[in-house]
C-alpha cells in the first residue's frame, strides 16, 4: 500500500522550500485580509421584480458592490451580492461549469451564461449590468417562465427513432459522429431563443434550440430515411426552418459555439431538395 | 394530492433512468425533482462508462477491478451484479441514440481509466454525462412520463413504527418552488430517492450548487440507516480557482502529472511505479497533496496536468470539453501550456443503505444513484465506475418498485438485532451528534393517504415557520461554517483531533440552524427558504462523515488516518452504519460481502 504522509524530512533544500512557502503563505494572507469591497470594485446593477413583494412590483434596479477578485465570473459576483447583501437575489445557477445551462442571463445587453463570463472580459467592466432574458416571462428578478421553451423543444420529437429495432450495438461512422457532433452540445440554456428577432415576433416560432434538436437527429445515420422525411414535415412548417432570417444572432450568444444559423440554413436545402424529389 | 404507482425524487441520471425501468415495467411514473432534468449534475461527469463490451474483456475482470478499488470493502453482489448489467446498459444507451465516441469500425470507443486492467471506459468526448443525461431525458420526454420540475421534495411519508424495519413509506412533501404551493405526492407501489451528491458539505468540490445530500438526510431521519459515509471520493484533478472537474480521461489519454520542480511526481516519488498517473484516484490525490505540503508543488496549491505532447489534433478529438474547461475557468490554453490542478471534493461513495435492487429496509422507499449505497464503490470509487452505477441499479430499482421480480436479493438492509456480524460501536464523540430536541421525520396515520396527509400537515408547519420568524441567522452563514471547517479537517490527510474539531463546529452549526430565518418572504421562486432546508440537510450529512471518520481506525481506499497507516482487515472488513435513532445516532457495523458468485475476494495489498 503506498501510504504517504504529509510529514517531510529536513534536509537543507527542502526546509528552504518550506520557508520560501511559510513566506508565500503570510503574504497571501496579508492580501486576503486587506479591506473588503476595495477601490476598484465593481458596480454591480441587477434588475428585481417579484410580483408578490409590494417594493419590488414596479421593475427597477438594484445596486451592490462587488470585490475585484482575479477570474470573477458574473455570477460569482451575483451569490456575492445575495449571500451578503440580501439573501432575496433570485437567479438560477447550478453546475458553476457551463453545462447544466441554468443561467443564461443578459448582461451588459448581451445573452451569455453567467458562470462563464469572466467580469475583466467584459466591454464594459466597471459596471456590470445584469437583466433577466428578454423575450421571457419574468418570474422573479433573473429568473424567467422556461415553459415555452421546452414545449418548442418538445414539438420537434426530440428523441432518437432507430431504423430498425437494433440487435446490439448500432454502428455509425466516425464522420458522421462528426457531423452531427456540435448539435449534440446544446445545454438548453435558452439564450438564442431570448436572442432572436423572429421568435420576439413570432412565438410560435420553433427557433433555433428546437431547430437544432431537430437537426442532431435528422442528420444521425442510425435514423432511417422514413424518419427524416417526418422531422422535415415537422421542421418546414409554417413557424419553422422558413422563418429564419439569417440573422445570426442565436450563433454569435450560444455558450457553446453551436452553428445554428447554419445548421437551420442545411436543413431548409435539405427540405427543398425533399420537395424536389417528389416534383 | 397527486398520485402516482411510482415516484421518483430527483431528475438525473439514476432518477431518469429508474422512472424509464418503472414505466416500462408498466407503472404510472412521476418524477419530482427541484431542477429541470437536463440541469441535473450527472451532465458534467466528463470521463466515461465502464462496462465489459469487448473480446479479452469479461464482467468477472470489471467486477474484481471494482472490489480491488474499492479496497475490499465492496460488497461482491453488487460488484458483480455491476459488472453483469452494464454492457446491455450501454448498448441501451447506443439503442437510444447516444452519441458515443467512435472507432474507425463504428463501433464505440473505450478507453483506459485509473485501476482497470481492461480499458473498458466507454465514452462520448470529455463530455459523456451530458450525453448520458440528455439522451435518458429524451427517452423520458418519449414514453410522456410525468415531470414534476422545479419541485422540491423536503420529506419522506413515512409512518412511526419503533423498529424501522417496520416503517413504510407512502410518498413525499414537496413544494412547488415556482408558486410556493405545498403538495403530497402519493407513490401507491414506491418512493425512489435518486437525489445524488453531497458536495455542498465541503467548499472545494466539483458538485453543483444543488447536491446537498437532501435524500440522505431525509432516508436518515425517517430512521434508514446511512452507510459508509467517511468515504468521500477528492478527485486528483479539479481546478484550483473553481472546483471544476478535470476529466480523468486527460490521464487516459495520456496526460501527465508534474510537482513545481517539473519531476513526474507519480514516479519520481513512488506514488505509483507501475500505473503512474493511472493509479486509482484515492493515490493519485494524496502524492499531489504530498508534493504540494512538503513545497513541491506549483505556488503551493497545485501541480501540474500536461497533456500537450499529445498533440492538437488527438486532443481536439477526444478531450475538446477540457481545452474549454480550462480555459473558461482558469484562463488556461490547455495546447499551449500545463493546467493546473490539485484535488478536490468529488464524490460520495457511501449513501442510503440499499441491496441490489435499491430497496432499503423501509418498504417501499428505494434509492439509487450517489444518493445510495449498495455498496459498489467500497472506500474508493474507481473512474467511470459512477454512470454504470447509476443505470444498473437506476433500472432495477424502477422495475423492482413498478413490482417486477428481479430474484432475492444477496444483500441484507436494515439494523436486524442478532443478524450476523452486526456489532455495535464503542466509539466516543467529543460531543454529542444528532438532533437538539429527539425527533424523526415520520408520522402515523390510518391508511396511505393518510400518512401523505400527515407529513404534508407536519411539514407546511416546519416550512410557514422558518418563513414566519422574523429576526435570526443567515443559512448562507451556516453552511459555509460547516463547508470551511469539514475543508479543513475531513479531507484527504485526516487526523484525531481535527475530525472532533469539525463535530464541535457542526455542533456549533446545529446550535445556530435552530434561530435560522428566512428573510425573503416572499412564495413566488424563493430560494432563500430552499437554501434554508437544503442546509439543514448539509448539516446532518457533514456529521455522518465526521462521525465515520472518527469511528474508522484504520487507513483503507480513500479514507487515511495519520494515527493508524495500515489496512486493518482482521478488524475493518466492514461498513460503517449510522442510524438516527429518533435523534439519538447510533453507530454500528454489519461486515463488507466478499463472497462472489464464482469467488472469493481475498484482501490483497493494492498496488498500481
Amino acid at each position: 500500500m503506498s501510504t504517504q504522509t504529509p510529514d517531510t524530512d529536513d534536509s537543507d533544500p527542502q526546509a528552504e522550500r518550506m520557508a520560501r512557502k511559510d513566506e508565500r503563505a503570510a503574504e497571501r494572507e496579508e492580501a486576503a485580509s486587506t479591506p473588503d469591497v476595495g477601490d476598484d470594485a465593481i458596480t454591480l446593477k441587477v434588475f428585481r421584480y417579484d410580483p408578490e413583494v409590494a417594493d419590488k412590483q414596479e421593475p427597477r434596479f438594484d445596486t451592490f458592490h462587488v470585490p475585484r477578485e482575479p477570474g470573477i465570473t458574473v455570477l460569482d459576483a451575483l451569490i456575492y451580492a445575495r449571500d451578503t447583501y440580501d439573501s432575496s437575489l433570485t437567479f438560477r445557477h447550478s453546475c458553476r461549469q457551463a453545462v447544466c445551462g441554468s443561467d443564461a442571463l443578459f448582461i451588459n445587453g448581451s445573452q451569455r451564461l453567467g458562470c462563464q463570463t469572466q467580469i475583466a472580459d467584459l466591454n464594459d467592466s466597471e459596471t456590470v449590468r445584469v437583466e433577466p432574458l428578454p423575450h421571457r416571462e419574468v418570474v422573479k428578478d433573473l429568473v424567467v417562465d422556461m415553459d415555452h421553451f421546452y414545449d418548442q423543444m418538445d414539438a420537434v420529437e426530440p428523441y432518437f427513432s432507430p431504423k430498425e429495432d437494433p440487435d446490439g450495438e448500432q454502428l455509425q461512422s466516425r464522420e458522421n459522429r462528426e457531423k452531427i457532433k456540435m448539435s449534440t452540445r446544446c445545454i438548453w440554456c435558452g439564450a438564442c431563443m431570448s436572442s432572436c428577432n423572429v421568435a420576439a415576433g413570432d412565438n410560435e416560432y420553433l427557433g433555433p434550440a428546437a431547430i437544432n434538436k431537430a437537426y442532431r437527429f435528422y442528420f444521425d445515420e442510425r435514423e432511417g430515411e422514413d424518419r427524416q422525411e417526418e422531422r422535415l414535415r415537422i421542421i418546414e412548417q409554417e413557424h419553422g426552418v422558413w422563418r429564419c432570417q439569417t440573422q445570426f444572432s442565436c450563433t454569435t450568444v450560444c455558450p457553446k459555439d453551436i452553428p445554428l444559423t447554419e445548421h437551420i440554413q442545411e436543413l431548409k436545402r435539405e427540405a427543398v431538395k425533399q420537395n424536389l424529389k417528389f416534383w | 394530492m397527486y398520485e402516482h404507482d411510482v415516484i421518483v425524487v430527483g431528475g438525473g441520471g439514476s432518477g431518469l433512468r429508474a422512472a424509464i425501468g418503472a414505466h416500462e415495467a408498466g407503472a404510472d411514473v412521476a418524477i419530482v425533482t427541484k431542477l429541470h432534468p437536463v440541469r441535473s449534475h450527472t451532465g458534467a461527469a466528463e470521463g466515461g462508462i465502464n462496462a465489459a463490451l469487448r473480446e479479452g474483456d469479461d464482467w468477472e475482470l470489471h467486477a474484481y477491478d471494482t472490489v480491488k478499488g474499492g479496497d475490499y470493502i465492496v460488497d461482491a453482489p453488487a460488484a458483480e451484479t455491476l459488472a453483469q448489467d452494464a454492457p446491455e446498459n450501454v448498448v441501451q444507451l447506443e439503442n437510444w441514440g447516444m452519441p458515443f465516441s467512435r472507432e474507425e469500425d463504428g463501433r464505440m470507443s473505450q478507453r483506459p481509466f485509473g485501476g482497470l486492467s481492461f480499458p473498458r471506459t466507454t465514452y462520448a468526448g470529455a463530455e459523456t454525462g451530458h450525453h448520458l443525461l440528455h439522451t435518458l431525458y429524451e427517452q423520458v420526454v418519449k414514453r410522456g412520463i410525468t415531470v414534476y420540475d422545479e419541485w422540491y421534495v423536503t420529506r419522506l411519508a413515512v409512518t412511526d413504527e419503533d423498529d424501522p424495519n417496520d416503517r413504510s413509506c407512502h410518498g413525499v412533501v414537496a413544494w412547488d418552488i415556482q408558486t410556493g404551493e405545498i403538495e403530497g405526492f402519493r407513490g401507491r407501489d414506491g418512493v425512489v430517492l435518486a437525489t445524488g451528491g453531497d458536495g455542498q458539505v465541503f467548499d472545494h468540490t466539483t458538485n453543483a450548487v444543488a447536491n446537498t445530500a437532501d435524500g440522505v438526510a431525509m432516508a436518515y431521519r425517517a430512521g434508514v440507516p446511512i452507510e459508509d459515509m467517511e468515504f468521500v471520493q477528492f478527485h486528483p484533478t479539479t481546478l484550483p480557482s473553481t472546483g471544476v472537474l478535470i476529466s480523468e480521461g486527460t490521464r487516459g489519454e495520456g496526460g501527465i502529472l508534474y510537482n513545481g520542480e517539473g519531476e513526474r511526481l507519480m514516479y519520481e516519488y513512488g506514488y505509483a511505479t507501475n500505473d503512474g498517473e493511472l493509479a486509482s484516484r484515492d493515490v493519485v490525490a494524496r502524492g499531489e497533496l504530498t508534493e504540494i505540503n512538503a513545497g513541491r508543488g506549483v505556488d503551493d496549491e497545485y501541480v501540474h496536468l500536461d497533456m500537450r505532447h499529445l498533440g492538437e489534433e488527438r486532443i481536439v478529438d477526444r478531450l475538446e470539453n477540457i481545452l474549454h474547461l480550462a480555459e473558461d475557468f482558469e484562463g488556461v490554453d490547455g495546447l499551449e501550456n500545463p493546467m493546473p490542478v490539485k484535488p478536490g471534493h468529488h464524490y460520495e461513495m457511501g449513501g442510503i443503505e440499499t441491496n441490489e435492487n435499491g430497496e432499503t429496509c423501509v418498504d417501499g422507499l428505494y434509492a439509487v444513484g450517489e444518493a445510495a449505497c449498495v455498496s459498489v464503490h467500497g472506500s474508493n470509487r474507481l473512474g467511470g465506475n459512477a454512470l454504470p452505477e447509476l443505470l444498473v441499479f437506476g433500472a432495477r430499482a424502477g422495475k423492482h418498485a413498478a413490482g417486477e421480480d428481479l430474484g432475492e436479493p444477496e444483500i441484507p438492509v436494515g439494523k436486524t438485532e442478532g443478524d450476523e456480524g452486526i456489532e455495535e460501536s464503542d466509539v466516543d464523540f467529543p460531543v454529542e451528534p444528532g438532533a437538539l430536541a429527539a425527533s424523526s421525520a415520520v408520522v402515523s396515520g390510518d391508511s396511505p393517504e393518510g400518512v401523505v396527509d400527515a407529513a404534508l400537515e407536519a411539514e407546511t408547519e416546519r416550512i410557514e415557520g422558518l418563513l414566519e420568524k422574523d429576526e435570526g441567522v443567515n443559512h448562507a452563514d451556516v453552511r459555509s461554517k460547516i463547508q470551511k471547517s469539514m475543508t479543513d479537517n475531513v479531507n484527504v490527510f485526516r487526523e484525531e483531533g481535527a475530525i472532533e474539531e469539525a463535530l464541535e463546529t457542526i455542533r456549533e452549526a446545529r446550535e445556530e440552524y435552530e434561530d435560522v430565518s428566512v428573510a425573503d418572504k416572499s412564495r413566488t421562486f424563493n430560494t432563500d427558504l430552499q437554501h434554508t432546508i437544503e442546509t439543514r440537510n448539509v448539516i446532518d450529512t457533514a456529521e455522518l462523515i465526521a462521525m465515520g471518520a472518527l469511528a474508522r481506525e484504520e487507513f483503507r481506499g480513500a479514507h487515511w488516518r495519520k494515527e493508524y497507516q495500515e489496512r486493518r482487515d482482521d478488524e475493518w472488513l466492514k461498513h460503517t452504519m449510522i442510524s438516527w435513532n429518533d435523534g439519538t445516532p447510533e453507530l454500528w457495523y454489519r461486515p463488507a460481502l466478499l463472497e462472489g458468485e464464482n469467488q472469493t475476494y481475498e484482501p490483497k495489498e493494492r498496488h498500481y
